[in-house]
């Protein structure tokens, strides 16, 4: 039990004076009024204080809750905290911390109502608290969503805020000088005579301390850090191969492993011959696990050739073998019994087009793998009063959970260590590659367990991106759209990802309609209805989640009632649109991209706009039209997050999501034959390389009141922009992903 | 098999299966693990590493072919206190994201810039589309090379 002591909660969760010579602040009381009834439930373990400061004598460490996928969000985390402390980057460490109900995401409930994130009214305010309310009930820590900065911007510079002004206060207990005299500058209290006292030598002092509440926080014009080009405090490690990624760690007395389950995702293993795979050099056993086997070994090539030369009887898929069925399942899902929900019923679409002549298209997305190129891997240690998990995941409690009930621990012993990943994409909010780690490790107390993934199983249980299919009908006259009722079938990705996190989702699937039904554009008449096909294969969020199918299927058709009309693409959006905010960004991309300007023969420029995530965001695409193939010379976005923490890593998320939203709409697709992947590694799942890049122009804008997350609302405009942009280039308008199934790229 | 061969400067002998790639010669013998496992089947670029002065996929070089090989990794290209210009270059324009792939990156443009100091676009598309970065931080890649060709030039 002393090593559980250790690592006891206790050890992470501490009131102001509970560790010896170090302190902890947190914003649980600013944040969370004394009358607020979700309070009452806090139990034994749950400190006062919710730290994301520690000071001690040796030094400061920031915990910053939300992984690092790529995205820069621990960065961004302690640039807010350091703000308000008068720290300087370099001054401080940071630690991922252990899993915490005090972390719950403030931000994660209010995507999920089924109000526009422009609608500021008392209903829509009022379902976005009970949402939260809801989350910080479960206590839902979780990174996804674009929400890192909508959930820290406000309560990370007010723990950075309380905790300078709580060391000032023990500076001045220390000094006799009133705390309003003293100032505090790169990690220490200033006093008048121009002498300091580095807060790691008032650690002590301030943990004897109430914290200082009701901080008010800095005016944006006194900002240091915040908007201001800076490194990334990740970036040196990054460019010289010191960071270590889950994949890279070792623990003492460690075995290696692999495992190989069914390809038919939830397939069961009927049998196995596995004495080839024994005799390979280096391999130690051959477990079973769940729906497969589990290879052991002295190093992760014995473990991957060891799975390789198992001879396996896998079961059948439960979802349709083949892919052309499950386009078919789409097909016959647009039916009253079927109807998910009606997100949109402005004007009457019936009446608008009795009689008139209407145009009609249809939208196809494919399933797309996340594909991260680190594959994912966890190294777990099962022992009798702990397990020891260290891994890259996104909604650590609920690993924790699920890991205990494996292993039969409470999930607060379930020590979770986070790591940095190679990316994600939504890919580890999937916990099948660490439960099956803690299920080997499980089998073998005692050792810790690294579990690497192939490529091929990482493509083999990628659990992609849903399909969908998009319908729309509409009606123009006098140069302008006048109607247009679009419809979207799609399996609930909600459903089959939350089912396996164990998060119950009543009500309709918002993703499904995500990206089509919230744009905020004031058509004379607009419908938007939502169809939930059955269940196929296993899906999960990727980057941007429905935003992608639907939000092609919105712009896109949109974009073909325009040309229907004889109106200007450009100019008819920016017409329609009613959100001011929304409307500025359309009509800086229009400046940037100097819509309107002649093109030469085979060139042409496509336009799109797609609010996701509460971000509204417009690209333009301009393309060459060659004779080996279309070629994509350059895009312009403009955006608006209301702050931009980072300018420069804004830049580069930006930049990424238009190369993910355009990579991924060229040429990538799963699909299923036999019921498995037919798409095993990279070479036939590309995305984008960089020959294909284009320039991409990035302006952030920042008339929104609100601050939004930037990781995915890149990724849905880029297609129907593409698609759009070929239109004007070729004539040709292509509806459905991947888009080289249609035309050539160079 | 027993091979001899040097890492980063280093004489190094292995005792490992002769069909072992260098990728997990490097990661799990040699504890080198700046050099990244991505496909397995040279597709994504990440396992990049010097072989005798020039770029080669490690998972693709097996044991056998190591007895008395120069490899350089990206721990021997450079370090936090002393980059190489590559490096210094991926710094400056703040390339990485998640950076998984960006040590096999740093490595082939390395070895690109040393057989062409002063390349243009088309030569630095051709050189670095085997590459991949899932993350897409493609347009600072090619602006980030241009800046280590001026600083190896310089």
């Amino acid at each position: 039990m002393e090593r559980l002591r250790r690592y006891s909660r206790r050890a992470f969760l501490v009131s102001s004076a509970a560790v010896a010579g170090g302190v902890a602040f947190g914003v649980y009381a600013v944040n969370s009024p004394p009358d607020n009834p979700l309070l009452a439930d806090r139990g034994e373990g749950e400190a006062v204080f919710n730290p994301w400061v520690r000071i001690d004598g040796s030094g400061i460490t920031l915990i910053t809750p939300h992984i690092d996928l790529g995205q820069g969000a621990i960065h961004a985390q302690a640039v807010l905290i350091a703000e308000e402390m008068d720290l300087e980057i370099g001054q401080f460490a940071t630690s991922f911390g252990q899993p915490s109900k005090a972390y719950w995401n403030t931000a994660m409930g209010a995507e999920g109502v089924p109000f526009m994130a422009t609608d500021q009214s008392f209903a829509a305010e009022s379902a976005r608290a009970v949402l939260g309310g809801l989350t910080k009930l479960i206590g839902l820590q979780g990174t996804g969503g674009s929400t890192t900065m909508p959930d820290s911007f406000d309560k990370l510079r007010k723990a950075g805020a309380t905790a300078r002004e709580t060391l000032k206060l023990a500076a001045a207990e220390r000094t006799g000088i009133p705390r309003e005299e003293l100032k505090t500058q790169a990690g220490a209290v200033l006093l008048p005579d121009g002498s300091r006292i580095a807060y790691t030598d008032l650690a002590a002092d301030a943990a004897m301390l109430d914290p200082v509440q009701d901080v008010p926080l800095r005016d944006p014009s006194a900002w240091r850090l915040i908007g201001k080009p800076m490194k990334r405090i990740d970036i040196v490690a990054k460019s010289t191969g010191t960071l270590a990624y889950g994949i890279d760690l070792e623990k003492p007395g460690m075995v290696h492993a692999t495992v190989r389950t069914n390809p038919r995702q939830g397939g069961g293993l009927q049998g196995f011959d596995d004495s080839e795979a024994r005799a390979v050099p280096g391999v130690r056993d051959v477990l079973e696990i769940t729906g497969g086997i589990a290879v052991l070994a002295d190093n992760t090539w014995a473990a991957f050739k060891g799975a390789g030369a198992v001879k396996y009887d896998w079961g059948p898929a439960p979802y349709p073998a083949e892919q052309a069925n499950h386009w078919q399942a789409l097909e016959a899902s647009f039916t009253d019994d079927l109807l998910d929900s009606t997100w949109r019923d402005d004007g009457d679409v019936e009446a608008a087009m009795e009689g008139a002549e209407v145009v009609t298209a249809e939208y196809r997305s494919p399933y797309v793998a996340h594909a991260p190129l680190e594959p994912l891997n966890a190294i777990v240690l099962v022992e009798d009063d702990l397990v020891e998990i260290w891994a890259g995941h996104q909604l650590p409690r609920q690993l924790q959970i699920l890991v205990g009930a494996i292993t039969g621990h409470d999930p607060e012993q379930v020590i979770f260590h986070n790591q940095f990943t190679g990316g994600s994409f939504g890919h580890r909010l999937e916990f099948e590659f660490i439960k099956q780690t803690a299920e080997i490790a499980n089998q073998v107390r005692g050792t810790p367990v690294k579990m690497t993934y192939t490529r091929e199983e990482d493509f083999a249980h990628d659990f992609p991106r849903h399909i969908a299919i998009g319908r729309g009908r509409g009606f123009v006259a006098d140069g302008k759209v006048q109607a247009m009722d679009l419809s979207v079938a799609a399996p609930s990705v909600l459903a089959s990802q939350m089912q396996r996190a164990g998060i119950p989702v009543p009500g309709p699937d918002i993703q499904i309609a995500a990206g089509a039904w919230n744009n905020p554009y004031h058509l004379p008449n607009y419908r938007m209805r939502s169809y939930r096909a059955a269940e196929l294969a296993p899906v999960s969020s990727w980057r941007s989640v429905g935003s992608v199918g639907a939000g092609f299927a919105f712009d896109s058709f949109l974009d073909e009632l325009i040309h229907a009309a004889g109106a200007d693409p450009m100019e008819e959006r920016i017409r329609l649109m009613e959100h001011d905010v929304s409307r500025k960004v359309l009509e800086a991309v229009a400046e940037m991209s100097d819509w309107g300007s002649p093109l030469p023969p085979g060139k042409g420029r496509g336009v799109a706009f797609v609010e996701s995530f509460a971000a509204p965001v417009a690209e333009v695409v301009e393309v060459s039209a060659t004779e080996r193939g279309i070629r994509i010379d350059k895009v312009w976005v403009a955006c608006d997050v209301g702050t931009i923490v980072d300018p420069v890593n804004f830049e580069n998320l930006v930049q990424g999501g238009v190369v993910f939203g355009l990579g991924h709409a060229i040429n990538a697709q799963i699909t299923y034959a036999d019921g498995m992947a037919e798409q095993t590694n990279y070479h036939a799942h590309e995305g984008m390389r960089l020959y294909q890049c284009p320039e991409i122009f990035v302006r952030g804008l920042e008339n929104g009141e609100q601050v939004r997350g930037i990781g995915e609302p890149p990724v849905p405009p880029a297609a129907p922009a593409l698609a759009n942009a070929i239109f004007a280039a070729t004539g040709q308008r292509i509806r459905e992903m991947p888009f080289d199934k249609h035309i050539d790229f160079i | 098999m027993q091979a001899t061969f040097t890492v980063n400067g280093t004489e190094r002998q292995i005792d490992v299966p002769e069909d072992m790639p260098l990728l997990w010669v490097l990661r799990d013998e040699l504890k080198l693990t700046g050099t990244k496992y991505g496909c397995g089947i040279a597709q994504c670029g990440a396992c990049t590493v010097h072989l005798d002065g020039l770029a080669v996929r490690a998972c693709q070089v097996a044991a056998r072919e190591l007895d008395g090989a120069e490899i350089t990794t990206i721990e021997g290209l450079g370090t936090p206190a002393a980059p190489h210009p590559v490096q210094a270059a991926w710094i400056e324009h703040e390339v990485a994201q998640c950076g998984y792939c960006q040590s096999g990156q740093i490595m082939q443009a390395a070895s690109f810039l040393d057989l062409n100091p002063a390349p243009t676009d088309e030569e630095i598309d051709a050189a670095m589309s085997g590459n991949l970065c899932r993350c897409g931080t493609y347009s600072r890649i090619r602006a980030a090379v241009h800046t280590a060709a001026t600083k190896m030039g310089s």
